[in-house]
């Protein structure tokens, strides 16, 4: 049975939502970079729009299907892997996780991607990635303080947090000033250092260039 | 508290919003009643600003759901909630390909598209450029759509029947006609979009149906 491939670029946020996942999950697979800069962006050639008509990143080839936009991936992986839960049972709980996924994935990383800073232009993208994300962030923080324990609901690990700690480097490279998210800040410590979350940062990617890489 | 669970779910939507449009349109399909409480986004600066609202959701934007004595936002969510607590009349395939078809669609639309064309963004973005920004990106969006809904349709947008795909499209194709989107070359789209028009579920949860709708709107 072959490997699941996925299409990543190292610095995408939502790609790294989904090697996290896989990592946790336990699932091995191989990587296709897309380079999202290389000749005005690999995603956007005829080839990879027959993948992911919104030529973006990441698409998952599983299962002999292939399957876009990160939290239908992870809920897919959720759904046919169910080792390793990364969704608690109760459905209230199950809401709580989904609130926080869909606040970063449709509240603030969609106002902060590349194809749309670039709409916005160089002069105004640092400003308008930074208030949307600090917007979002003070919803994702209020919410944190009711569903928050260990990780960002209860105690174990979540896609609320696959979906989380991408979103905080996202934060930093814009320079957003997170010091009023404690909570956000605790969590994205607490996980930096998990083998999952490593494996799948940017800089482990094989993709990420090699001044970046630690 | 113990007499939360007997009352209906009060949803807060405003007429217009299509996100809380996809909410309205799933509890119609499921047949759970609920009522009504309006947030006007235009009154006063916009009522999902003020402090009570902001208790309610921290996002300050609609929908939100009071249910089984809970607060849920983001419509995605509460529909997924609404289908794990109440499973009569499907809104998901069995199959765990054909739940991500839908959810690709519903992703689609609800991060792909509609977060760059609701009133927030517009206000930032500024009344001379916001027409051609929110088509922009509808297009954008839609072009993907009909691309999915190329393999995936059936009578609706995953197979035959009515999924939260259909939710999701159905507000998204309204907004799409408010600004003004030329949508011939999405003739799935307009395909499903008409074969929805009518149903009781969808008419329902249409904003001209919506108790805070103008009545110089309302058909």
């Amino acid at each position: 049975m072959a490997k699941p491939v996925l299409y990543s670029y190292w610095r995408s946020s939502c790609s790294w939502r989904v090697r996290i996942a896989l990592n946790l999950k336990e699932i091995p697979y191989d990587i296709k970079a897309v380079s999202l800069i290389k000749g005005g962006g690999e995603q956007h050639c005829n080839e990879y729009r027959e993948v992911n008509p919104m030529e973006q990143v990441p698409s998952l080839c599983i299962d002999g299907h292939t399957i876009i936009e990160s939290l239908t991936i992870m809920h897919y992986l959720e759904e046919t892997r169910p080792q390793r839960p990364l969704m608690p049972q109760d459905c209230f709980k199950r809401a709580k996780v989904r609130e926080i996924c869909e606040v970063i994935s449709s509240g603030i990383q969609p106002l902060q991607n590349l194809i749309v800073l670039i709409y916005v232009g160089e002069e105004k993208k640092k400003e308008w990635a930074q208030h949307w994300i600090m917007r979002g962030f003070r919803a994702v923080e209020k919410l944190l303080s009711a569903s928050a324990g260990k990780y960002c609901v209860g105690d174990e690990i979540t896609l609320a947090d696959c979906c989380l700690v991408p979103q905080v480097f996202n934060a930093r490279r814009f320079h957003v000033d997170l010091r009023p998210f404690p909570i956000i800040l605790r969590i994205d410590r607490e996980l930096e250092n998990h083998p999952a979350f490593r494996a799948a940062h940017p800089s482990s990617q094989p993709d990420c260039p090699p001044e970046v890489a630690k």
